[in-house]
């Protein structure tokens, strides 16, 4: 879609909150299958995701995270059942989803600087003509200091290393202040600081009142901060609020092993941060 | 200096050289650095060496080169196509195939001819000194036509670099702007194959994008360079042809690929360079 929603790219910088819940869903699945033309990769996944919230997806390698998020932003057409992205098919709204595979497939060769990447979360708003503006410079560089990489900006993005790259990739999405993240292992790479920059823009754009999937592994950071969780192990393990999803038997089925997960499960939904504490361990129960 | 200037200045053909040289040299910077980036090399030789056949017949049946060149582009475009769409091979494969096939039956028609040696030679090496002015009208529309490629289709064509996927989620069909890229090389081929020939266009398309890649830390930085790279290239190859009496074609494809190496070595040296001030500071 070449033409931009203007409304969509407006950032709400009133603190609201989360919206109510009752409005429509921005992700609704229902009976879903998703795959490829000669293999179904999970069947029957249901689940909706209102405004404002965060959805994670843990599985391990090849459970279908991956293809749910590419089936949900239109790269794969679903094999079954209904999906609808903001009440539409998905591959509608480009203006309104920002995604961050798994790869990256710009090697070595390619010369940007790390301003350019973050730039080009810009660009689904604009299309082939219209000018980018003064103030999505503003916007490109809020993304830049969100994940800590002013000093990178004009690096080239080949001599960072993959921490950086993958700071800058995350400061891509967030600069396209677009109403659905769609994150595929956003983590890869961060060290501790990059993954408490992350958290903290995550939590920021919930506020701002996107929602937010994130497909993970790692069962004690992000995924066990979001408001609903679902279990992927080629079929949908368990799908619900994380304290109740995230149990050791769900686990043992899930990644095929026991793992030790942290019962002190905690919802992560638009903290505020007067407080100059980190997100993590210490965020508040609801 | 008499040396660098009198051969243009006394020789018409010199200068409508030089001009064909400088427009081919730009459109071929600008192709050339999506080649690169996107890895299409192996399309962009296959459509250099696909264009032959084309040629051959053009040249056999009395029609423009420039004309059987675009038929025989779009034959190894559609091919390719075809075999990767129909079957479950690889498009290396099917560009290697057609590659292959393409060029023996270029070789095949142009055997047909009666100054066989001489006609393959015009075609796999160019013919830069003796270009007509219609074929520089020609460079020049098709040049302009590829800036204008490059200058609309440069939101897609840098997200299709970085990663197609984000071209697609973003709103710009990966495979639409695929498609106009690999148009954009095909003219660039087509037009180019006068001046150094179906052999050596590669060279024009790879060797000035890739010391631009190199050096560069931006898409337009490395087509600039490619550009500059490209176009002394041409002007030393012309002067160095004229005065050692030496193929023109090859001439300039020889200074391309040295200039390339020179900037390979600089940068190697330049970067072990900065590996070893910067290793104290990590010890």
């Amino acid at each position: 879609m070449l033409n931009p929603r203007k409304d969509a790219v407006l950032p709400s910088d009133g603190a609201d909150g989360p919206a109510p819940s009752t409005e429509t869903p921005y992700v609704r699945a229902k009976g879903l299958s998703v795959g490829y033309t000669n293999e179904i990769i999970v069947p029957d996944i249901s689940f909706e995701i209102p405004p404002g919230e965060a959805f994670a997806l843990i599985g391990t390698n090849g459970s279908g995270k991956s293809t749910l998020l590419k089936t949900i932003v239109g790269l794969l057409p679903p094999m079954g059942g209904q999906l609808s992205v903001f009440g539409m098919p998905p591959g509608n709204n480009h203006a309104r989803i920002a995604y961050l595979g798994q790869f990256h497939h710009s090697g070595f060769v390619l010369p940007l600087r790390v301003i350019d990447v973050v730039r080009m979360g810009r660009f689904p708003h604009y299309g082939l003509w219209q000018r980018i503006g003064r103030r999505d410079d503003e916007i490109v560089r809020s993304a830049v200091r969100t994940m800590g990489i002013e000093k990178l900006v004009d690096m080239p993005l080949r001599s960072l290393s993959g921490g950086q790259q993958q700071r800058t990739y995350l400061a891509q999405v967030l600069a396209h202040q677009a109403d659905l993240l769609v994150l595929d292992e956003p983590t890869t790479g961060l060290d501790a600081g990059g993954r408490e920059l992350y958290l903290r823009a995550i939590n920021d754009e919930v506020c701002r009142g996107a929602s937010v999937i994130i497909a993970t592994h790692n069962i004690h950071d992000e995924a066990a901060l979001c408001r609903q969780v679902m279990l992927l192990a080629r079929k949908v393990v368990s799908l619900g609020a994380p304290e109740q999803v995230i149990t050791p038997e769900a686990l043992l089925e899930t990644f095929g092993i026991a793992v030790t997960g942290d019962k002190s499960v905690q919802v992560f939904e638009c903290q505020r941060r007067d407080d100059t504490q980190g997100f993590g361990p210490n965020i508040p129960r609801r | 200096m008499d040396w660098l200037v009198t051969p243009f200045a006394t020789n018409g053909f010199m200068v409508q050289a030089l001009v064909a040289g400088v427009l081919v040299s730009i459109a071929c910077a600008i192709a050339g650095t999506f080649i690169i980036l996107r890895g299409l090399a192996f399309i962009g030789d296959a459509l250099a060496h696909g264009v032959l056949p084309g040629i051959a017949v053009a040249m056999l049946a009395g029609f423009s080169g420039i004309l059987g060149a675009a038929i025989g582009a779009a034959v190894m475009i559609g091919g390719i196509t075809l075999i990767t769409q129909r079957s479950r091979l690889s498009s290396d494969t099917a560009i290697g195939l057609l590659f292959v096939g393409m060029l023996s039956l270029g070789v095949a028609i142009v055997s047909r001819s009666n100054s066989f040696s001489g006609d393959l030679t015009r075609i796999l090496f160019g013919e830069i000194l003796g270009i007509s002015v219609q074929s520089i009208i020609i460079q020049l529309a098709a040049t302009l036509v590829i800036m204008a490629i490059a200058i609309i289709c440069a939101r897609p064509f840098l997200l299709l670099s970085f990663d197609p996927e984000q071209a697609e989620v973003a709103g710009f069909p990966a495979r639409l702007y695929h498609n106009v890229m690999l148009f954009m090389i095909a003219i660039t081929v087509i037009v180019s194959f006068q001046t150094v020939g179906t052999l050596l266009v590669f060279g024009l398309l790879v060797a000035p994008a890739g010391a631009g890649a190199l050096l560069a830390h931006r898409i337009e930085a490395m087509m600039a360079w490619a550009a500059l790279f490209g176009i002394f290239s041409m002007y030393s190859g012309l002067l160095i042809s004229y005065h050692f009496d030496l193929a023109a074609g090859a001439a300039i494809i020889l200074v391309t690929i040295v200039i390339f190496f020179i900037v390979f070595v600089i940068q190697n040296l330049r970067q072990r360079r900065t590996a070893l001030t910067e290793e104290p500071n990590h010890a």
